[in-house]
Parts: C-alpha cells; structure tokens; sequence
C-alpha cells in the first residue's frame, strides 16, 4: 500500500520548512520557479509560500496550457465551434479562456454553438461514434502529460477509420518554455533553480532536464504534487544552490525514471511531429515547441480540414499575464487582478485555470489579503 | 485540466481499458500508455490514461528519507 495521507503530514512539513530555513543561508536570496501550474496550485493550496524564510522565493513559471494558449488559436477554436453540424468539446477550463473580445467558447456554446465538455479524449471519441451526423472536434491543449492520450485517441480513431472525428491539436513542450525563460532576454528572472513537473517527466523522463542543469547551471528538481513532496523539492534545491551543484535530482522518485514512459513517448512520436514555431501567450513564437499530427494522419486534423491558419499576434491590454508567465509580475501587480479580473470573470488566461497563477492566488486568499490589507 | 491522481488498477477489462479504484470510487481508465502494468499497481491516472506506475517501495523510502531530512522537533 502506499499511504498517500502521509504525504500531507503537517508536523512533517512544519519540520522540513524548519529544517529548509535553517539551511538556507541568511547572507543571500533564493528564487525557485516551478514551472507547473499544478506546482503552482499547490504551493498556494497548502500555503508552502508562507511556511518559507523570507529570503526564499517562489516563482511562478509557465506551465500552465490553459495561460499559455494565444488569444488567436481560442478565436479558431470559437470559429470552428460556430460552424454547422460542428460538435466542439474540450477540458472544463479551457472552454472559459477569454479570445478576442473576451468572447470564449462558453459564450459561443451560450449563443447556440455546439460546445461540451469532457473529461478525457476518450469521451470526445466515444461522442463521435454516438453523433455520426456531425463533425466533432476535439479541442487538444495541454502539455506531455496531456499529449499520450490525445495520440492514442488520433491512433484509435485512424484504426476504426471514424471519419467524423477530428483534433484541432494545440499541444506544446515543456523544455522549450522552459529555455524560454532562462533564456537570453535582458529583462529574464533571476534564477537560482527549476522545481521540476513530475508528471510531465513520468512520461518524458528526467534526462529532458539535463540540458538545464549541464548548459544553464541550473539546479533542477523534479518534485512532487504532496505538500511534503514539495517542501523536501525546496530543501533539495537549497542544499544544490549552497553546494553550487547544477545537476537533475529526482524526488518524486516513486513515478519518475530517468528515460520516463516509453510506450507514450513512442506513441506520442508515432502520431505528432514538432511545428516549425508555435505561439505562446507571453513567450512569443518558440521553434520546435508545439505539436501537430503528422500527414498521415491529416484526415484527423482539424487545421487541414477547416482550414485554421496562424494565428494573428497578440492584442495589448492592461492585463499582465505575460509577464506573470514569465516569472517578472506577480499576480498582485496586475491592475485587473481581483478588480476586473476574477475567476467569475476572467480577463487574461492565468485566472482561468484554477492550475494558473492569477486563479491560484485568488482563490487561496493570500492575493485577496493583499487588496485588503492596501484598502485598509 | 492538469490534474492527476494516483489510483490502484483492480481489473483489466477489454480494449486496453481497466477499473482503478481510489477511496472507494472506481473509474474506467485507459491502461494503452502502460502495456506492463499488472493488478495491483498504482498508477497515476490523467484525462482518464494511465500515465506511469507509481512504485510503493519508491514511496516509503521517499518518506523515510523526509523523516531524515526534516529538522528535529517538535519544539
């Protein structure tokens, strides 16, 4: 058995953030970006943010989908839902990003689109063989984790030859967010490690992250979604930063190898290929950092079959979500957040996953104790 | 949409498909991305796929070696 509970342990956690601020140096600072938007969830769900000393910070990186799909390939998504005898179904959360004119696909289902739900792409499949009079789309995003299930569900669908099925695939990679960031802009954050998705390296392996740790002398963990697997994560990094190591550690090593899933990578390659450049909401066009499904499987992709082009760059707005993504704005520095940017009603992308910052935050209390504590 | 669960696998059913169990719910997920998982094993599950194994003697050592590093207490 494993006792899941166990890794909720408060007087554990309590110890390992007392042990993290004892080692922590009081001489310098520590900036840790978790790159995940389930990280992020988490840190603000169980408040590991206020268990650390003051000279530890944690950052928010971009690995949230939902925040990072452009306002161009929502509006697709919405002009293929408004199609006749089109049936559009996504995640939850995905149908609530705001496109252009802050119209989403739940306002598009509202005016008469046909736009549903589903939890897994099974069920986009299974609504095909149950509507053989319409055309449904599956609107893919996500990242590693979310891609494997979308390939064996393109592989299935070319296998029972479904004809009325396609996928408008917007899935993207996380190494290259992830040397985004890092990367060479002048305006980057300031790093001192990248707490790594477990998830995301079940499937990928650790070694996707060697390239951090060997050419940007970073330390990177790849951690856990329990309170305790992230306290030990932070304390991990910390011990790296004070050693100046810059190597891959794995603490989730209940899930995580070093060379991950092959089935699913095999599969994953087997049905996808890389597109020259996608776009991201606050990264820009990244090379080689999104997927699409190779020619043989063209029947199946929506972008051939409603003839969905790039999408146009992106609108400038108050909102700070790009900034936020890459690590440079907190939430509470944003002029929407928590005025004309909730939850109930989203503006940028980061309050519309309850895994975004924005929504993290917000939900948590500690951004909303903020904009009390300034109306006071 | 990110979210993912570890759930124990307690029967296979046809088409790559298999009931896992958490907490007393069941749920019918596909086991395609693990060909090797066997009954019994935990796996995490994500938009119903089971995406890797999780393994219990990772897990205990995992929380040994977090008893180890956490600090003496309580206070």
């Amino acid at each position: 058995m494993i006792a899941f509970d166990a890794f909720r342990d408060g007087e554990t956690a309590r110890r390992l953030a007392a042990a993290i601020a004892a080692e922590a140096q009081p001489g310098r600072s520590y900036a840790f970006m978790e790159f995940c938007g389930g990280h992020t969830h988490a840190i603000c769900r169980y408040a590991i943010a206020e268990m650390l000393p003051a000279n530890l910070r944690m950052v928010h990186g971009p690995g949230c989908p939902v925040c990072v799909l452009p306002v161009g390939r929502v509006d697709a998504a919405i002009a293929i839902a408004e199609r006749t005898g089109v049936t559009l179904c996504s995640f939850g959360d995905v149908l609530r990003i705001p496109g252009s004119h802050r119209r989403s696909l739940l306002s598009a289902k509202a005016a008469g689109a046909d736009v549903r739900v589903v939890y897994s792409p099974l069920d986009a499949l299974a609504l095909a063989q149950a509507l053989p009079d319409r055309q449904v789309v599956f609107f893919a995003v996500g990242f590693e984790t979310t891609t494997p299930p979308t390939a064996a569900v393109l592989a299935r669908a070319r296998h029972l030859g479904i004809g009325n099925f396609s996928v408008f695939c917007n899935h993207v990679l996380t190494p290259p967010a992830i040397a985004a960031v890092l990367g060479e802009a002048a305006d980057r954050p300031v790093l001192d490690g990248i707490l790594g998705p477990a998830h995301v390296a079940a499937v990928t392996g650790a070694d996707a992250f060697a390239g951090f740790a060997r050419d940007a002398r970073m330390p990177v963990v790849i951690a856990g979604f329990e309170p305790l697997d992230l306290l030990q994560a932070i304390l991990m990094l910390v011990r790296q930063a004070n050693s100046g190591a810059a190597r891959v550690e794995i603490q989730f090593s209940r899930g995580v190898t070093a060379a991950g899933n092959r089935a699913a990578q095999a599969l994953t390659a087997e049905v996808f290929e890389p597109r020259a450049h996608f776009a991201w909401r606050g990264l820009g066009q990244l090379a080689e950092s999104g997927l699409r499904p190779r020619p043989g499987f063209a029947a199946w992709n929506a972008e051939t079959r409603f003839e969905i082009g790039d999408p146009p760059p992106e609108p400038r707005t108050a909102c700070r979500c790009a900034e936020i993504l890459r690590g440079l704005a907190q939430p509470a520095d944003c002029p929407l957040f928590g005025s004309a940017c909730t939850p109930e009603s989203p503006h940028g992308a980061c309050m519309v996953s309850s895994e975004g910052a924005c929504a993290a935050e917000w939900s948590y209390g500690r951004g909303r104790r903020r904009i009390w504590k300034e109306l006071r | 949409m990110c979210l993912a669960l570890p759930m124990r696998v307690i029967e296979f059913l046809p088409g790559e498909m298999a009931v896992a169990e958490r907490d007393g719910i069941r749920k019918e997920i596909s086991v395609t991305l693990v060909p090797e998982v066997a009954i019994g094993d935990y796996v995490i599950v994500h938009v119903g796929f089971a995406l890797a194994k999780l393994d219990p003697a990772e897990a205990r050592r995992t929380l040994a070696l977090i008893a180890e590093m956490a600090a003496p207490g309580p206070r």
